[in-house]
């Protein structure tokens, strides 16, 4: 018997996970969540913001003024938590189960800001783009997908 | 991750009238369709987060899939925020809001 596709992520009997993932990846991973906190802290105002920190009151703009003031600095910083987590550990093979959770979360994060950015629907493909680097960025957007989906499918042994 | 409720409000909301005890009208969290969220991902928060079965999370992300919106949780505001809080931490878009109150429609 064989094995036709390797697991990127395995969960191990100890409750860790094994990483498999190679150095192009892996630099991949360590530079894309510093480049987002940064452009979250740069950019205040803009539209793919509004995706990562919505509005929790859309019907009661006093409420909402009082819980972005009570929450928006927690949320900043988990956000940048789960950004550091994947940049820190991007060249781990072994992560642990609050590790990995950080890395869905970070993946998930550079997906909607590029997801927002290049304004993808469901039926979204490669060929709808005619600028040369928004198909790139589209190729970087699906492989954060498939990264993450795999992450998922790990965690989901744990629950 | 159970650390998150420590980040609540603080603030706590006190009845006007002290000696009846009306009942709260509960607070319901939605969560939006978006067309970026993995299905796969939508139910592991759904599990992880609210401790639903895996049959409910599924039937829940399914609602938000096909209908666009899905009430996922209800009780007090002060509830409401902190489930909103962990939905927006795990990059879901949720909001909150009176039950009854009604509003957008299931569009």
């Amino acid at each position: 018997m064989t094995f036709l596709f390797r697991r990127r992520f395995a969960r191990a009997r100890d409750g860790s996970y094994t990483v498999r993932l190679d150095e192009a990846e892996r630099r991949l991973l360590a530079e894309l969540p510093t480049q987002l906190a940064s452009l979250v802290e740069a950019q205040p105002g803009d539209p793919w913001l509004q995706r990562l920190f919505p509005t929790a009151y859309p019907k009661d703009p006093d409420r909402e003024d009082e819980w972005r003031l009570l929450m928006s600095v927690d949320l900043h910083d988990r956000r940048r938590a789960q950004l550091a987590t994947l940049a820190e550990t991007a060249g781990a093979t072994v992560l642990t189960e609050e590790q990995l959770l950080g890395w869905a979360q970070a993946l998930n994060d550079l997906r909607l800001y590029l997801g927002t950015r290049l304004e993808v629907s469901e039926e979204t493909e490669l060929e709808d783009f005619e600028d040369e680097g928004d198909g790139q960025l589209f190729l970087l957007y699906t492989w954060l997908g498939m990264l993450q989906e795999e992450t998922v499918r790990a965690l989901g042994d744990s629950l | 991750m159970g650390a998150v409720a420590t980040t609540a409000p603080v603030e706590v909301e006190r009845p006007e009238v002290g000696d009846v005890t009306v009942p709260d009208v509960p607070w319901i969290v939605i969560v939006w369709n978006d067309p970026i969220n993995l299905m796969s991902y939508v139910t592991f928060v759904f599990q992880k987060l609210f401790g639903y079965s895996r049959e409910k999370a599924t039937a829940l992300m399914l609602d938000v899939h096909q209908k666009g919106r899905a009430v996922v949780s209800s009780g007090t505001r002060e509830e409401a925020e902190v489930d909103v809080f962990r939905l927006h931490e795990h990059g879901l878009w949720a909001t909150m809001e009176k039950d009854g109150v009604g509003g957008e429609g299931t569009g």
